[in-house]
């Protein structure tokens, strides 16, 4: 059964409820979707019901706040439904617990977040090794600790943010091996002091990890991570200006986890599936649809909100979410010009400031060739696939210049992550080659957006109950 | 246009495909200095994305012959392509489970082993010794030991390897604007401002065949079919066989690495221009329903890709290969259903009537389709 709804919203982080709630309060009939059980994202995401035993944080108290201004809207919220399509015009299907739903939308504001970046080192497969976001989640949601000792690597404000949560939640934290310097960090702070409320909290985690004594080894990267003795032993080293190793001294950490995040990338599967056009921008996590200052796409009726449309950070997406709500309730009729830009006006300022602070932080995140050039010739790039750099640089050398003939001659970008964990490595390494991240693109957009069960696809259905086109020629 | 003072070529190919890449390589094999032209990459369209199914049941009956010859040639491919395309010859059977599907199977197994496949009617029990993971409800099935199924995504690979070895010119994101005849053969004009010239053209555009012969004047409508692929997770052996039902709406095969991958050319959304779009839900339901149906494992796993490809048709849904009427030295060749596993053997056989040769089995005149014997307007792009 097909429902129908003003605007459809995919994602019920900050950037989707507030744009979900925008379009409500402007009287837009609004759903909003979510494959997670409640509202948050990644950055607010919530606890199990009735779970007790972590005291609250200034992020689980604004994700509170959230869920119950959602709650109490007229937004129809439905969640644990994974959207794994979009059509033209719009239709969205979503696969939840009791089979399929589908709605049709006049528009359709994809606020799909985004998700973690691993440069490949040898072992970062091994069991043990989590993202930093990763490590995020086990901490928001239930307070479970990666391992009792945790080496914390990579780069970008979640370095901090995890090492002082695992120190929170009792465990002990080697280490912070961050690739930038201290430099990188001061350099950014006037952009960082236009959000002084988010620079605290960031001084805060950074005084914690401090008291407890924890070495911060600056412009450093992990190197590698074996099994060793029931445990990890992580090797760390120097690197230079570009991000490369040095030779040099290397220290090596025994540990029981590693959590390490090279940064994020916009998660954009529903608009590479509907051909908006995207740009490539390695500040902002590489590869975004465009948009202009209140999300519209390049496809009509197609906006993006937060993280998906490049990454500019929790902050950014909550004003940005409000802007393409109260943009898509003008181009739907709900508002006035005038009303939409009376309430639009005083959000595009503080939009511009969360801007400044997320894509400061942006830029430390942001993917430098020396890190892709450093990986192993026999490292795994594709881990469902197991496609080594090697196997990689075999078919560029054979004459694969795209993401998608590589993807083709390799398999790398096949398997059950569909591409999101390698796609935008390979797209590095094809770049490395020829230098133009354009001419490498993207890997196509497809559905089903996550993999889907056959059986809860298919439903129950008797073999006549299948409408059946007509036969194929003889 | 610069490229005036270019070296003139003994052929070029436009159309990257199976079918054009077959033509080329055994053209430079042949003597011939030739190039082959694609606005995108090597067998990354229909050649590159297909199921990559190696049947005679879903085949047209008067192809039968051509069919057979091709999948000789894709199982032989590292002898002579020189690369394995991951081709594995395994049994195929067609189903049918209810008595009007029982009916179109026989009808058409007739038909089709009459043309010299070696089908033959089994009993449901034969087809599950066959094909242990088969639904006990088939009421009818039709065996044939010559299937089989290729890795489609691993063609272009192979052939651009083939290609560079014979030293043929491969030429890939390089779009064709239009084409000059002269008195020395053929001047094509390349999106990046400049020329191929060459004394023979081989058009091989799939469902950019109309669009191609609009280019020498000729007009001729071209259907195209955006044909519906599903490939799923790993999962354990279900299968070791082809199977798919009278009417031709599945095709169904485990690989090697464990992923199944569906067929069956349920239609999605997409046109030439803008290529294969997006599935419709409903066909994906529909699709894999039907697999379910035949082989109720395949329940277990999950759905984890789906693509589309464009396949050509002509009015008369029979190829176009030959000789193009009123152009000298222009050929075209493309539409072949069920094209991909005739490819290599149609392309030999194009080569081999460009080269003079005698081709073993005879051609489609392309002069059929032709409207009206037309009065040539060539486009110039100077």
């Amino acid at each position: 059964m097909t429902d129908n709804c003003d605007l459809l919203v995919i994602g019920g982080g900050p950037a989707g409820v507030e744009a979900a709630l925008a379009g409500a309060e402007a009287g837009l009939r609004v759903v909003l979707v979510d494959e997670a059980p409640a509202a948050g994202g990644q950055v607010y995401r919530a606890r199990p019901a009735g779970f007790r035993g972590a005291s609250a944080t200034p992020e689980s108290r604004d994700g509170d706040r959230l869920r119950a201004r959602l709650a109490a809207s007229r937004v129809v919220a439905v969640f644990d439904h994974a959207v794994w399509s979009v059509s033209p015009g719009f239709r969205v299907d979503a696969l939840g617990p009791a089979g399929t739903r589908s709605w049709s939308a006049r528009s359709v504001i994809a606020a799909t977040g985004a998700q973690e970046r691993v440069v490949p080192f040898p072992g970062w497969t091994e069991p043990g090794v989590v993202g930093l976001a990763g490590a995020t989640i086990l901490l928001k949601a239930q307070h479970i600790l990666p391992g009792r000792r945790t080496l914390v690597a990579g780069c970008g404000p979640l370095l901090l943010a995890v090492a002082a949560g695992l120190l929170k939640a009792g465990g002990e934290v080697a280490a912070v091996v961050d690739l930038a310097s201290p430099r990188d960090w001061g350099s950014r702070l006037p952009n960082l002091a236009v959000r002084p409320d988010l620079l605290a909290r960031g001084a805060g985690w950074l005084a914690k990890v401090t008291r407890a004594g924890v070495p911060i080894l600056s412009r450093h990267a992990l190197l590698r991570v074996a099994r060793r003795d029931g445990g990890l032993r992580a090797v760390v080293g120097p690197v230079d200006a570009a991000r490369r190793p040095l030779a040099g001294l290397e220290r090596s950490f025994d540990v029981d986890a590693v959590a390490v995040g090279h940064g994020l990338t916009p998660s954009t599967d529903v608009t590479r599936l509907l051909r908006a056009e995207h740009l490539f921008d390695p500040a902002r996590g590489g590869w975004f649809a465009r948009r202009d200052g209140d999300g519209r796409t390049s496809v009509t009726g197609l906006s993006v909100a937060g993280d998906g449309g490049g990454i500019a950070g929790a902050a950014a997406a909550a004003l940005d979410g409000r802007l393409a709500g109260l943009a898509a309730a003008r181009d739907l009729g709900a508002l006035s010009p005038e009303a939409h830009e009376a309430a639009a006006a005083p959000l595009r300022q503080q939009s511009a400031r969360a801007h400044r602070f997320g894509e400061a932080m942006g830029g430390l995140m942001a993917l430098r060739p020396g890190q892709v050039d450093a990986i192993p010739q026999e490292t795994i790039v594709c881990r469902c696939e197991d496609v080594t750099r090697a196997e990689i640089e075999t078919a560029m050398a054979q004459g694969a210049t795209t993401a998608n003939q590589l993807k083709a001659w390799t398999r790398c970008g096949m398997g059950p992550c569909q591409g999101r964990i390698c796609g935008d490595i390979a797209g590095a390494l094809l770049a490395l080659a020829t230098g133009r991240h354009d001419d490498v693109g993207m890997f196509t957009g497809r559905t089903p957006f996550r993999p889907l069960s056959l059986d809860a696809l298919a439903g129950d259905c008797a073999y006549a109950d299948i409408a059946l086109p007509p036969p194929a020629p003889l | 246009m610069s490229g005036a003072t270019a070296e003139v070529l003994d052929a070029v190919v436009i159309g990257a495909g199976a079918m054009g890449a077959t033509t080329a390589l055994h053209l430079a094999r042949g003597g011939l200095r030739t190039a082959l032209v694609d606005r995108g990459e090597i067998c990354r369209e229909a050649s590159g994305v297909n199921a990559g199914t190696l049947t005679l049941h879903m085949t047209r009956a008067a192809l039968i012959p051509y069919a057979m010859k091709g999948r000789e040639l894709w199982i032989d491919a590292p002898r002579w392509l020189g690369s394995d395309v991951g081709a594995r010859s395994a049994p195929g059977l067609s189903l049918a489970f209810t008595p009007a599907e029982r009916d179109m199977l026989e009808q058409r197994a007739e038909a089709r082993a009459a043309m010299g496949a070696p089908i033959r009617l089994v009993t449901p029990r034969e087809a599950r010794a066959i094909e242990p993971g088969l639904n006990e409800d088939v009421l009818a099935a039709a065996y044939c030991a010559l299937d089989g199924h290729v890795t489609a995504y691993l063609t272009g690979k192979a052939y651009r390897r083939a290609l560079v070895e014979a030293g043929a010119t491969v030429m890939e994101r390089t779009p064709v604007i239009g084409i000059d005849q002269g008195d020395g053969g053929f001047t094509v004009a390349l999106g990046n401002d400049g020329c191929v010239m060459a004394r023979r053209l081989v058009l091989a555009g799939g469902v950019w065949l109309e669009t191609m012969l609009g280019w020498l004047g000729l007009k001729v409508p071209i259907k195209c079919l955006v044909n519906q692929l599903v490939v799923t997770e790993r999962m354990r052996p279900v299968m070791r066989s082809v199977v798919g039902i009278a009417n031709g709406l599945l095709s169904l095969k485990q690989f090697e690495n464990g992923s199944v991958l569906i067929g069956g050319g349920w239609q999605g959304t997409g046109d030439p221009v803008r290529g294969g779009v997006e599935a419709i839900p409903d066909n994906l339901v529909g699709n894999i329903r039907l697999a379910r149906h035949a082989v109720p494992a395949l329940g277990e796993t999950r759905v984890l890709r789906i693509w589309l490809g464009l396949e050509s048709e002509t009015a008369d849904a029979l190829p176009i290969i030959g000789a193009l009427p009123g152009v000298p030295d222009a050929y075209a060749i493309g539409c072949v259903h069920s094209g991909y596993t005739s490819a290599p053997y149609m392309g030999r056989l194009l080569a081999d009537r460009i080269l003079g040769r005698e081709p073993e089995l005879p051609l489609f005149d392309p002069a059929r389709l032709v409207a009206a014997p037309s009065t040539i307007t060539l486009e110039t792009t100077s």
